[in-house]
């Protein structure tokens, strides 16, 4: 199986290389998932009475519509991993403390392993998969690698997000503000200092 | 999670009735509690009727000089509107106290109303809780209860409100307006939320039947005076340990009017008549200060591990009030305490 998230990181990939998801979720399928829907295993248990039917969803993510039938228990977070194959977005704590999963919908940045997928019906998602343009970073993300602005990456794809989200906003204009408006997003690498620099660089170039 | 149906609201009528249809079903805005809890299985609602595309999101001045704040206002852009910034900055600030800017972004200023406590045990369904299961127990009491109430507690819970907002909203004496099935009501702030009694399950005077529409500020915004001191394990993205909210009007160099509403220490936001009657004509400064903070605190008891909230309440009920009365209220972006 190959995902079509080619730039799952939201970094340039040189090389046409398989990404390690690839090959991890091409070793799943072929041993012993085959054929289980995407939430079967997360959701299957605890159903109250007959399986709760799906509700058509309609998406707009990085520019792309999309149509999706989904249980209203799935969360924007999972319907962009599993359903659209998005794993640029990352689910860390699950639960709205560490900001992993930050998306922006229709510009303005939440978590959106809190958010019900079905109640963004209509709405336009952007994920880290969304900010390059035409092969050219995006100013966080150039600003990210020039500052060295992380050691796992894990949280990246959130703190990028959120970054793009807290310039929109425009309130921080200081360190100490920046500092304060991104506490959503934990980096337990803790890169803080280099991410503070990333943003006020990406922040004099908008 | 538990499945559930999942229905929108096209108006305020239209969910009441989807409400009084259907018993054990929730209104959804912003979901930033009610989801998580729903993943802990301590929510388990048979449906969820989103209200969040209702038409509930202005901000509008209201006659005789209020301000009139919709439910599905997002606390982000309540903390932020220039109405609210000039003439209740202490709503604003306590705001912007609380969460992350993400969830901000997602709350709702009904659904921040509305919150349920974050003490550990109701979250953790293995153990008891009288909160999540009548009846059952509380394990706060003789457990680890660091974060738990000093204050308006009962044999049978100990927990926290946990909003800041909902501190300011008590100095400011909002009103809660509600729609039900047999029409609209409204219900001052100090009635909104319950302490926990006999019946800790319920948190509000809210009928199960009810959507809140609108909470109303009154004109006095106590713009010159005020300050919401939150302290905290973390600087930022950190419930409450003690916060105090204040609005003061001076005249000449005496207190006219002062206001104050403790945050971490009570079922709800926490407010003393007698303590701020004693502030009444004084000069402001320690002595008045430490006096009404004695006042509140008077009625404290604590549970083992929460025993320094009440010093702590102590300390910061002065020194919110210092900030206040000297007109240099607390930056919730420099974390310095002045």
């Amino acid at each position: 199986m190959i995902s079509n998230d080619e730039n799952s990181d939201g970094m340039a990939r040189p090389y046409a290389h398989p990404s390690r998801r690839e090959i991890i979720v091409g070793a799943v399928t072929g041993s012993f998932a085959m054929g289980m829907p995407p939430d079967a295993a997360g959701q299957s248990q605890g159903s109250r009475g007959s399986a709760a039917s799906e509700i058509s969803v309609n998406l707009t993510v990085n520019g792309t519509h999309h149509a999706l039938a989904l249980d209203p228990r799935t969360s924007l977070l999972d319907a962009l991993r599993d359903h659209l194959n998005l794993t640029g977005t990352k689910k860390g704590c699950d639960h709205g403390q560490c900001g992993a999963c930050t998306v922006l919908i229709d510009g303005r940045r939440v978590v959106s392993c809190l958010t019900l997928a079905v109640m963004t019906d209509g709405k336009s998602i952007t994920t880290i998969e969304g900010l390059a343009k035409n092969g050219t970073l995006h100013p966080l993300q150039q600003a990210f690698i020039d500052h060295d602005a992380f050691q796992c990456g894990y949280c990246t794809p959130g703190q990028i997000c959120s970054a793009a989200g807290l310039i929109a906003e425009g309130k921080a204009k200081t360190a100490e503000q920046i500092r304060e408006l991104m506490s959503g997003n934990i980096c337990r690498c803790g890169a803080y200092t280099n991410i503070v620099a990333a943003i006020q660089q990406a922040m004099g170039q908008s | 999670m538990i499945g559930f149906q999942y229905s929108r609201a096209s108006n305020v009528a239209d969910a009441v009735r989807q409400m009084t249809a259907s018993p054990g079903a929730k209104f959804v805005a912003g979901g930033t509690n009610l989801v998580d809890l729903m993943k802990m299985d301590v929510e388990k609602p048979a449906r969820l009727i989103d209200v969040s595309r209702l038409p509930l999101d202005k901000v509008e001045e209201i006659a005789g000089g209020g301000l009139r704040i919709g439910a599905l206002v997002r606390n982000t852009d309540l903390a932020y509107h220039p109405h609210v910034e000039r003439r209740y900055p202490v709503l604003s600030s306590a705001l912007l106290a609380g969460a992350s800017q993400q969830l901000r972004n997602m709350a709702s200023v009904g659904g921040n109303l509305l919150q349920r406590t974050r003490c550990a045990y109701f979250y953790d369904i293995a153990t008891p809780c009288n909160k999540r299961e009548p009846g059952s127990g509380c394990s706060a009491i003789g457990g680890v209860n660091r974060m738990n109430a000093i204050l308006g507690t009962s044999d049978a819970c100990i927990a926290v409100h946990p909003s800041d907002m909902c501190v300011a909203l008590a100095v400011l004496e909002a009103k809660v307006r509600v729609t039900g099935p047999r029409g609209e009501r409204e219900i001052p702030f100090v009635d909104f939320h319950r302490l926990p009694g006999d019946t800790p399950q319920r948190d509000t005077n809210l009928g199960a039947d009810e959507l809140i529409t609108a909470v109303e500020l009154p004109p006095r915004g106590f713009s010159a005076n005020y300050t919401y001191l939150k302290i905290r394990d973390r600087l930022s993205y950190a419930f409450a340990l003690v916060s105090v909210a204040v609005g003061i009007e001076l005249d000449g160099g005496n207190i006219r009017e002062a206001r104050f509403a403790l945050g971490g220490v009570a079922h709800k936001p926490w407010r003393k008549a007698e303590a701020e009657a004693a502030l009444r004509g004084k000069v402001p400064g320690e002595a008045a200060f430490a006096q009404a903070a004695d006042l509140v605190l008077r009625d404290a008891k604590s549970f083992g591990h929460n025993t320094f909230k009440i010093d702590l309440a102590r300390r910061t009920i002065v020194r919110a009030l210092s900030q206040a009365a000297w007109g240099t209220p607390q930056s919730q972006s420099s974390k310095k305490i002045a």
